[in-house]
């Protein structure tokens, strides 16, 4: 749940990035904290073992400038992908107001992927949060992939099979290069804001 | 949501136990991570924003661990360093209360106006 503060006059609002492990999460994160480096006020925490993979989470936070008198900043997070961590990924999601569910497009991943949807899904729903109405964006993440000749999904697949039923915005990017990152993150962006409008302004 | 009054009430509390008493930094928080009160004494700097959000994942670790050997929580956390201890103490469900002090305050002290202002911060809470 955004937190409302009518005394200081802020808004804190907390966007997870979710996804198989390896999918790039941290990564889009990187490229966030490199592009608008001047807007963000702190360094980019990272809790990740000794081969870079996430043991807890990043965390970037970052202003979006002023909404109706309220400053409001934006928490990105992301979860550790790895299947065994999922009691500190539970633990990430908690107080949750959007989700950017970063998916592989590898071929021999597509697996990991419904899994990790899931899991998601059983995640929030120990904090009584419905995947279907928070806002959501999927990202069909590596699609640099495809012009080296590595075998990857296409889109209509991973539409089928992570979002027929759900019907989230989607983008295919490359995180790597930052192709759709900023796209993707305006879109949670703007969907998480619209859906706490009633509570704040 | 907290409305203006409990939240001047929320400062007030942490301004006189706390700040007063000579403790550096508090922030009162909720378990998502997002700070909803923070004071200092003025001498000192900290990334409270980074801060807050590594001090909710490291108690909803220890909350996890607990509950694992079978203790419903522990209520009370406290890492001591050289110069700086910090003292985290759960205030409800949704909140806790982290001040960081230096070593010319005594933790008796500190746990003793800890408790008080959790149970001033509960009443106001409590009172909508
Ligand atoms: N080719 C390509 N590689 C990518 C892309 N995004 C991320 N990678 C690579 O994939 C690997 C994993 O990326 P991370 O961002 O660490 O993945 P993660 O989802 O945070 O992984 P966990 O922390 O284990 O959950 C790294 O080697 C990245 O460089 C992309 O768009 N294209
Ligand atoms: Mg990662």
């Amino acid at each position: 749940m955004a937190l409302i503060n009518v005394k200081t006059r802020e808004v804190q609002i907390k966007i997870v990035y979710y996804g198989p492990g390896r999918g790039g999460k941290t990564t889009n994160l990187e490229y966030i904290n490199k592009k608008y480096r001047d807007q963000i006020k702190t360094e980019m925490v990272s809790l990740k073992t000794q081969d870079d993979r996430t043991l807890f989470f990043d965390f970037l936070p970052f202003d979006v400038g002023q909404i109706k008198g309220f400053d409001v900043t934006i928490q990105l997070y992301t979860v550790p992908g790895q299947a065994k961590y999922n009691a500190t990924r539970r633990l990430v999601l908690r107080g949750v107001d959007g989700i950017v569910f970063v998916a592989d497009l590898q071929k021999e991943q597509r697996k990991k992927n419904i899994e990790s949807l899931n899991q998601l899904y059983e995640n929030l729903e120990t904090y009584r949060i419905d995947l279907f109405k928070i806002p959501l964006v999927m990202q069909y993440n590596k699609i640099d992939l495809k012009n080296s000749g590595n075998e990857i999904l296409p889109t209509e697949i991973l539409q089928k099979d992570l979002n027929s039923v759900l019907g989230a915005p989607a983008f295919e990017a490359s995180a790597l290069s930052g192709g759709n990152v900023i796209p993707t993150l305006r879109k949670i962006i703007t969907l998480t804001l619209s859906s706490i409008q009633d509570q704040i302004f | 949501m907290f409305n203006q009054s409990q939240l001047d009430a929320i400062d007030s509390a942490i301004l006189t136990n706390l700040i007063e008493s000579g403790i550096d930094h508090v922030i009162f928080m909720n378990m998502a991570g997002n700070t909803i009160a923070k004071h200092n004494n003025g001498k000192s700097r900290l990334d409270s924003t980074a801060f807050a959000a590594l001090a909710a994942g490291n108690f909803a670790a220890v909350d996890a661990m607990a509950k694992l050997v079978g203790e419903s929580e522990f209520s009370l956390l406290f890492h001591k360093g050289e110069k700086l201890s910090i003292h985290f103490s759960k205030v409800n469900e949704e909140t806790l209360l982290i001040t960081m002090f230096n070593k010319d305050i005594a933790l008796g002290l500190v746990r003793l106006k800890v408790a008080e202002t959790v149970k001033e911060i509960i009443h106001i809470l409590d009172d909508k």
